[in-house]
This record gives structure tokens, sequence and C-alpha cells, in this order.
């Protein structure tokens, strides 16, 4: 699904190298989380796979289901099937909600040369949706993340990715910022989209999120690279000796 | 000193290219009076202050500067929808033909012309009256030469509910036009009127509206100023308001090569309202482009509210300006006042210059004003584009969102979504 090869990023502004060679391969069907100390690159990969500016490749590839992400434009790439919850969601007054997700979601559709869907066909798909994540009339009407609690921002990003129904779906630290009910209705979100045609990428911190969104494959990030990959238990692991161990036994 | 006699040529020579209709005495003495107030002080230069960001020259020069025809082709007229009465002017003069009659239930409609010869008629109290209280403190010659040498406009008297818009139509056809209009609007008590004006209206058009809204009367006004590209215009709303009435104006520019619009407004009755809105969009690459909002509301009454929202979209060296003053009179007790102004800068050479002012002699009111110059946030650009949104589309969905709240002050929402298309299509036509 996802397949990033030796991927080189460095800021465009400073030239400073954030990634240092990320080899990573995704798998449909499969859940893999990424981990790591802060400043290691976890979120910039998120963002160069997503296309946002103030990134240059220097070396390596990155390919969705075999198509070049990195030679496509961040609306390319979402139409392809990639999506990125933010780990800041941006507040856009003036734009409503649900007017945000009706154009995402039409955009998309006529990328992929399907119909656009009326106002009332949308409204039917986004109900049901809405409800799983507790996201009531009021939040859809609202300016698009305008004075929505770090919860409400949070759901809001799942109510998109469960409306655009993306093949591989990347989570940036989605888990910041949550309470514990919050942080299960999440992840019921989350659980619900997984089938066999699906890939995501969790990343986060803490390995709390990944007791609600149970990982195939777990990633340790460290100074721009994978430094270490296992299954679910290397996320206990961090959790009870911090990534300290880990890091030193590499060195 | 070459320059400080130059002043009074340029109102000589631009008194000298026109002449005063002669109409009935009554208006004759308006007349005469009105190009008093022209004469002295004389019409505006760079060197004004009222006038420092906005360059007069063409608006005040003895010809009109020439303007093409804009050809809209088949493109759908504004307000087409929409049930009202028309009356059209080209070039400033009236088309009987293209107009509907002018016969309303509940409202009188008469022509300028007309009326300014007649021994007596009700406009003999308001021709030039609000706009001669207009000229303290700041002189506005030019809307003084337009009450003494206004060859036509619409006389509207509205007893009632008028049952649908009466629609002001600006056909420009000939490319060296130079036309003045003055409009009357009086509402009486508990009256109500929509009013609706769009067109460039000629190559140089200089128009003056005076609206008496009375006790529990309500204006409402709707203007879209054209699409030619290089006409140019100055126009003055002069309104007074009696108690608990309401005034609400939106006006929509987009092209034109000068523009400045003046709201000039006299709160006089308790508990009235009133709103003034602009959306400005210029775009330099098809032609330069100025536009001026200049705004002057007067709080003289007691928990009256007025609200003033101007937005500008610039881009390829357009440039915008806002002055706004908001006066808060002794007594204009409970006043709540709001002024905002805002521009969207779409490169780096468009400009905006803004001057609010707030000159307040209440104790217990409340003001508030603010104006911003910004960019397309680009963190929204990319998260709508993130979710699928191609580029262009998702920069106008900002910039319609950075509009919202002017074209909110719109109430009829048949008229909101005419000037959304109109905006949605100046858009689509500058995707990149």
């Amino acid at each position: 699904m996802l397949d990033i090869k030796n991927l080189h990023v460095s800021l465009e502004e400073e030239g400073k190298e954030i990634l240092k060679g990320v080899d990573l391969t995704v798998e449909a069907g499969r859940v893999h989380a990424i981990m790591g100390p802060n400043g290691s690159g976890k979120s910039t990969l998120g963002y160069v796979l997503s296309g946002r500016d103030g990134y240059e490749v220097t070396e390596g590839s990155a390919h969705l289901e075999g198509a070049d992400l990195l030679a496509m434009a961040p609306e390319e790439r979402a139409a392809a099937g990639l999506f990125l919850a933010f780990q800041y969601p941006v507040e856009i007054p003036g734009v409503g909600n649900m007017t945000f997700l009706r154009t995402a979601v039409n955009a998309q559709r006529k990328v992929r040369g399907e119909e656009e869907l009326s106002a009332a066909e949308f409204l039917k798909v986004i109900r049901e949706k809405a409800r799983m994540l507790k996201i009531d009339a009021d939040m859809l009407k609202r300016p698009v993340n305008v004075g929505f609690s770090g919860g409400e921002k949070k759901r809001n990003e799942i109510l998109q990715m469960a409306i655009l129904e993306p093949r591989m779906c990347i989570l940036d630290e989605t888990d910041s910022g949550l309470d514990v009910d919050a942080m299960k209705l999440v992840a019921e979100g989350v659980n619900a989209l997984r089938d066999a045609g699906r890939g995501f990428l969790v990343i986060t911190h803490y390995q709390r999120l990944l007791d609600h969104i149970k990982p195939d494959v777990v990633h340790i990030m460290a100074d721009g690279r994978i430094v270490k990959t296992s299954g679910p238990e290397l996320a206990l692991e961090v959790e009870q000796n911090g990534y300290g161990d880990i890091l030193a036994e590499i060195a | 000193m070459t320059q400080a006699q130059a002043e009074p040529d340029i109102t000589r020579a631009r008194l000298a290219a026109l002449s005063r209709p002669d109409g009935a005495a009554w208006s004759n003495d308006i007349r005469r009076m009105a190009e008093a107030r022209v004469r002295t002080p004389g019409l505006p230069t760079r060197r004004d202050e009222y006038w420092k960001f906005t360059d007069p020259a063409s608006l005040t020069q003895a010809e009109a500067p020439a303007a093409a025809v804009f050809d809209a082709g088949d493109e759908a007229p504004l307000y087409g929808g929409i049930d009202r009465l028309k009356i059209v002017f080209v070039d400033g003069a009236f088309d009987a033909g293209a107009s509907d009659a002018l016969e309303m239930e509940g409202v009188e409609i008469d022509l300028l012309s007309e009326v300014l010869s007649k021994d007596t008629h009700w406009a003999c109290d308001l021709y030039g009256t609000l706009e001669t209280r207009g000229q303290d403190p700041v002189a506005r010659p030019l809307a003084a030469l337009n009450t003494a040498y206004a060859t036509n406009g619409a006389v509207i008297r509205v007893t009632g509910k008028a049952p649908k818009p009466i629609s002001l139509v600006y056909l420009h056809q000939a490319e060296t036009s130079d036309a003045i209009l003055h409009h009357l609007v009086k509402v009486e008590r508990g009256g109500g009127v929509t009013i609706l004006e769009n067109g460039p209206a000629a190559a140089r058009f200089n128009k003056c509206m005076e609206i008496d809204v009375a006790d529990g009367a309500a204006f409402h006004h709707v203007r879209v100023q054209g699409r030619d590209h290089e006409r140019r215009c100055i126009s003055h709303m002069f309104a007074r308001l009696g108690v608990a009435s309401t005034y609400k104006s939106f006006t929509l520019t987009a092209n034109g090569v000068l523009t400045r619009n003046e709201n000039i407004i006299e709160i006089a009755g308790d508990n009235a309202s009133a709103h003034v809105a602009g959306a400005a969009l210029g775009d330099g690459a098809s032609g330069p482009f100025h536009h001026d909002d200049t705004v002057f509301v007067t709080h003289d009454a007691a928990h009256c509210e007025s609200r003033q929202v101007f937005k500008k979209v610039l881009r390829n060296g357009a440039k915008g300006v806002f002055q706004g003053k908001i006066l808060v009179k002794p007594g204009a007790q409970k006043t709540d006042g709001y002024q905002i102004s805002q521009a969207l800068l779409l490169d780096e050479d468009s400009s905006f210059q803004a001057k609010p002012e707030l000159e307040i002699y209440a104790d217990d009111v409340q003001c508030s004003h603010g104006s911003t110059t910004g960019a397309i946030d680009e963190r929204a650009l990319f998260y709508l584009r993130s979710r699928g949104v191609p580029e262009g589309e998702a920069a106008d969905l900002l910039v319609l969102a950075f509009l919202a709240e002017a074209i909110d002050e719109i109430e009829d929402e048949r008229l909101q979504e005419d000037i959304l298309t109109r905006l949605r299509q100046w858009l689509e036509r500058r995707r990149t």
C-alpha cells in the first residue's frame, strides 16, 4: 500500500536534514504505529507524505499503491487515497464545516469520475457517521474547527476520514490533548474503518492510544530514521522503560 | 505658487463645462446655493486631507476620461430572477422604453427632471438638504456639484411597505459619457422599501442619493457597480434616520479604474439602526483598480446601533482605501458602534490604506473598530488541499469566507444568492 524508500528530507529554509533515510512499508489491512521521542521526525514524515510546503526531499521515494506521491499536489494525493489526520487541525472562520466536507467529498469524486453528491444525499451520508462520533448538528453547521475543543477537533478529523474513506490513513498524534473518553470515541471511529483494503500509520508519543487502536507493527523512530521494528509488545516496552534503553541498545 | 493657483482653475474649468438646468424658482435657488458650496472651498485635490489616499483629479477634471464599454456577452442580468420595478438610465439619460411604468402600490415615483420644474413638490424639502448637512464637518464639494448640476434621478416617496424592490439600472453605452444623477428617497413613517442599483452608468458617474427614513421606517439598499474596467465613479449616500428606523446598505464593487463611495449617515432618532457594508474585488491585471470607501456615521440619539463592515480582495497591484468614522454626539448614550475594515491581499503588489476614526462625546457607549490587512492563510489552504480540494477552489472558498461578514449584511436571501453568484463568477474567471 504505502512504500517509503530511503527518504531524506530537509527543511527548505534552513537546509537542516530531518529525515535521514526512512524505509517503511505499510500493507493493506494492517495498522503500523510509529513511536519516538520529540524531534525524531515523526510529524515531518506525515507532512511530507501529504505534501505540505517547506520541505525538500533530497533522496528517496514514497509510493501509494505504486503511484509516486512526491510528484503529486496535496489534493492529488488526497484523491489517490491518502489522508492525514492533523495533530493541530486548522480553524477556518467563515467556511461552514458541512460546506467544507461536501466540497472535499465532491472534489475527490470528481477526480475519480464519480457523480457529485447533492446536498440531500450528502446529508444522509454524514448523519450516521457524525452520530457515531457524537458530533451534533451544531458542530456540523459551525465554521470548520472554530471554537471547537481539542477533543471536538480530533473527532472532526476522524469524521472527515470516515466520510472521505481513504485507502491510507496517517494519524498524527491524534491522542494529544484528549481525555480518556474522547480517546475511546476517536479510537472507535478509527477501528470502525479498519478493513482488509485499508492501511494505517499511527504516529504517537505514548502507548495509551495503542491500547485502543491495536497495531500490527510498531516502529521506533529516532533522529530521522526507523531504528527498530517489532510487534505490539514494543509499545509496551517503551511505556515501561522509555526510549532510553532502546536507543542505547542500538547505539 | 503655480500649484496654489491650480485649485480655483480646476473648479472653474469643471463648472465651465457644465450648465445648470433651469427649473422652478425653488429648485433654481437650491442649485445656485449648491454651486456656491462647490466654489468655496473648491473641488478637492490630492492635497486635501480627505483625499489623501485617493487622487480626485479624474473626477474633477472638466471632461470625463474615455472608458471602453464592457460587453458582458450573454451573461444573465443581475437581479434577473427578482420581481422588481426597473428604472433605466443610459449614460445618465432616462430610458422610458426600457423602464417599467413608474407605478407601485404605496409608492410615488417621479423623475427629478420633472419634479424640479414643478411649482410645488414634497422634494423641495429634501433636495440638497441632507447633502448640505453632510458638508459639515467635512466639505464634500463633489456632492454639492451633483446637487447643482444633476440632470435627472428617481424621486421616490414610500408611504407603505413597497411590494417589490425598485431597481435603478445604469447602462453605459458612450465612451466619454459623464453622468450626474441625484435620487431622493423619502420613506414615510412605518414604510419600507428596497432599492437596488446596478451597472456602471457612464464613463464617469457622479451619483448622489438623499434618503430620509422616518420613524419606524426601513430602507434597504443593494448595489453592484458593474463590470466595466475603465469607468470612474464618485457616489454619495446621505441618510437621516428617525426613531426606531432601519438603514441597511450593501455594495459590491468588482472592477472600475476608480471608485469612491461615500456614506454619510445621521442617526437622529432613538433606537435606530444603520448598517453599511461593502465588498470590493480588484484585479490590477484587468486594468488599474482603486476603490475607496468613505463612511461617516453620526450618532445624535440614544440607544442606537451602527455597523460598518468593509472587505476588500486585491491582487495584481489593486489599491483599496477605507476612511470610516463614528461620531458620537453628547447625549447619544447607549450607542453601540462597530466598524471593521479588512483587506485580503492576494499578492505583494496590492495595497490597502485604512483610516478608522472614533470621536465620542458621551460616556455610556460601546464602540469598537478594527482594521486588518493580510494574505490567504497558507495553513488553511493546505488543510483544504489535503482533503482533496484543488488549490484554486480552496483559495476561492477562503476568499468567500473572508467576505462572508459583509455578504451577511444583505437581508434578502435571493439578493444574497445573486451577489454570491457574481462573486463566484469573478473568482472563477481569475482562477489560476
